[in-house]
């Protein structure tokens, strides 16, 4: 047998099937939008992940660096808290990179008696530290050996990129702060609808002798299950729509799974307190 | 039983609706409460049913008092209470046996149970073939019956009536109130207000309490009721 406050929920839906859609596709809807702003806030965030990921400061080392020296330093840089991994490059695998990578260096440097490629460390940065603090210290930590001859990294371009991400960073804050807002209080209202279409019911129940947190269960089953299936819905939506653009337009990525859990328990969590709000209020009026 | 003792009503935009009113209605008693609209015949059975509460003086209902009730204690003050209203007050997308069904079901009663409970209630009121219809497939005098069953479900000890008969013509009216005196019969006490005084003059036999201005200014047992309260 099933309970009665489930019971009840449910034969709300089948009463009322119209205004129940219509919570459904507010909240779905709403949270949407909410979604479609993740989507893009987690590409660009992935976008700019990669570019971060090629920062790396590289020091290089005179010619007379003994090994052993090269040893401790390799060991010394790997134990800062910034440090991802450490890269001893020899000044044989320099040039052999070089030629790789650079057609002129093909035919030239084969000629050349001596290599003229120096020796290097490449260090690369944990994925907090990408910032032009941690990099400059980094850099500055290398610099002080006295066997290190000069320090690069893309200093400018770094900058830059810390900059936009900030941005993006604080916008994304507030705008999907804007968007959550308005999808909390769309969902609001469609369940006050709901809650205020039945107003005569709940007060019929308080009539009978019905205690408020029984005329409440049914409708915060309600509030519970609409919110539910209208998480569901725009998450629904938002992969139709991350599938459409990544076909069409551009290859995205689709979002982290608990960002669609979050998306979901959202709408279910929304519901839920709707109606928690909007029932109280009617339970105080009558 | 219902006892309002020295009671003052006044609600903040509309000023006073009840004045020094003092009444206590008997077990088994069937009392007409009459007077003009806005009499304060309404608002002495919200004061019984504890919906609203006095300004002064108090009102005591089957063991519970307007001055020491706990919020969470009213359910089940008005599960002991039938209340049948004017505007019949039934939910429209259920049947007549699922609108008292209702009332059963909101206080938790068992399921299997109820049916049985229901078909009684509506036989009791005279409406067993009528269990399957829609309020709106029946006429006003048949939905106050069902309202009626509904009042009847949880074996009140009294039912409350705001104008039981004021949306019905004539022949329902008086159909309702005959059901009203049969309940009455079986020793459920009825508190009835109306102003349909010729049903009340039809009915010299009950008990007749008039309102004028938030102040009983008649009451047709009075004389009873001093010469009983002087004994006591």
């Amino acid at each position: 047998m099933m309970p009665y406050a489930f019971r009840e929920a449910l034969t709300a839906f089948r009463r009322t099937p119209l205004l129940t859609m219509l919570s459904v596709v507010a909240i779905g809807f709403s949270l949407f939008v909410v979604g479609l702003f993740g989507l893009t806030a987690y590409n660009i965030r992935r976008a700019i992940e990669k570019v971060e990921e090629k920062v790396e400061v590289v020091g290089y080392l005179t010619d007379d660096a003994l090994p052993e020296q090269i040893l401790v330093a390799t060991q010394e840089i790997r134990g800062l808290p910034e440090v991802a991994a450490v890269r001893p490059v020899s000044k044989i695998e320099a040039m052999a990179n070089a030629r790789e990578t650079m057609e002129e260096f093909r035919d030239v440097s084969t000629d050349l008696e001596s290599n003229p490629f120096p020796a290097s460390l490449e260090v690369s940065l944990k994925p907090g530290s990408r910032t032009p603090t941690a990099v400059a210290r980094v850099a500055k930590h290398l610099k002080a050996y006295p066997f290190v001859e000069d320090v690069r990294y893309g200093r400018d371009w770094l900058d830059k990129i810390y900059l936009i991400r900030q941005i993006l960073g604080g916008a994304a804050s507030i705008i999907g702060g804007a968007f959550a807002l308005v999808a909390a209080i769309v969902i609001a209202t469609a369940v006050r609808i709901a809650v205020f279409a039945r107003r005569e019911e709940i007060s019929i129940m308080r009539l009978v002798g019905a205690t408020d947190g029984f005329i409440r269960k049914p409708f915060l089953l309600e509030g519970l299950i609409t919110g539910f299936v209208g998480g569901i819905l725009s998450a629904v939506l938002t992969y139709v729509a991350f599938r459409v653009l990544d076909s069409t337009m551009f290859r995205i990525e689709w979002i982290p799974g608990r960002w669609v859990l979050g998306v979901v328990a959202a709408g279910t969590a929304f519901g839920f307190l709707s109606s928690a709000a909007a029932v109280r209020r009617h339970l105080r009026a009558v | 039983m219902i006892k309002l003792t020295s009671v003052h009503k006044e609600y903040p935009r509309s000023g006073p609706a009840l004045r020094d009113v003092s009444l206590h209605v008997r077990k088994g008693e069937l009392v007409f409460l009459t007077g003009h609209s806005g009499a304060g015949k309404s608002t002495i059975l919200r004061l019984v049913q504890m919906a609203d509460f006095p300004t002064a003086g108090e009102v005591r209902v089957s063991g519970f008092s307007s001055k020491t009730v706990r919020p969470r204690d009213i359910p089940q003050l008005r599960r002991k209470l039938g209340v049948v209203f004017q505007d019949f007050r039934l939910l429209r997308d259920r049947t007549a046996e699922d609108n008292v069904a209702f009332a059963l079901e909101v206080t938790g009663a068992k399921r299997a149970g109820i049916a049985q409970r229901v078909n009684r209630l509506l036989g009791q009121v005279g409406l067993s073939h009528k269990a399957q219809a829609f309020p709106d497939e029946l006429s006003g005098g048949e939905r106050q019956r069902v309202a009626v069953a509904r009042a009847l479900a949880n074996d009140p000890f009294v039912l409350l009536a705001d104008e039981p008969t004021g949306n019905l013509d004539e022949w329902a009216a008086r159909g309702v109130f005959d059901l009203f005196k049969e309940i009455n019969a079986m020793g459920m006490t009825v508190l009835m207000a109306t102003h349909d005084l010729d049903l009340v003059r039809a009915h010299p036999e009950y008990r007749v309490v008039e309102l004028s201005q938030g102040e009983i200014v008649y009451d047709s047992a009075s004389t009873l009721e001093g010469q009983r309260s002087r004994a006591e």
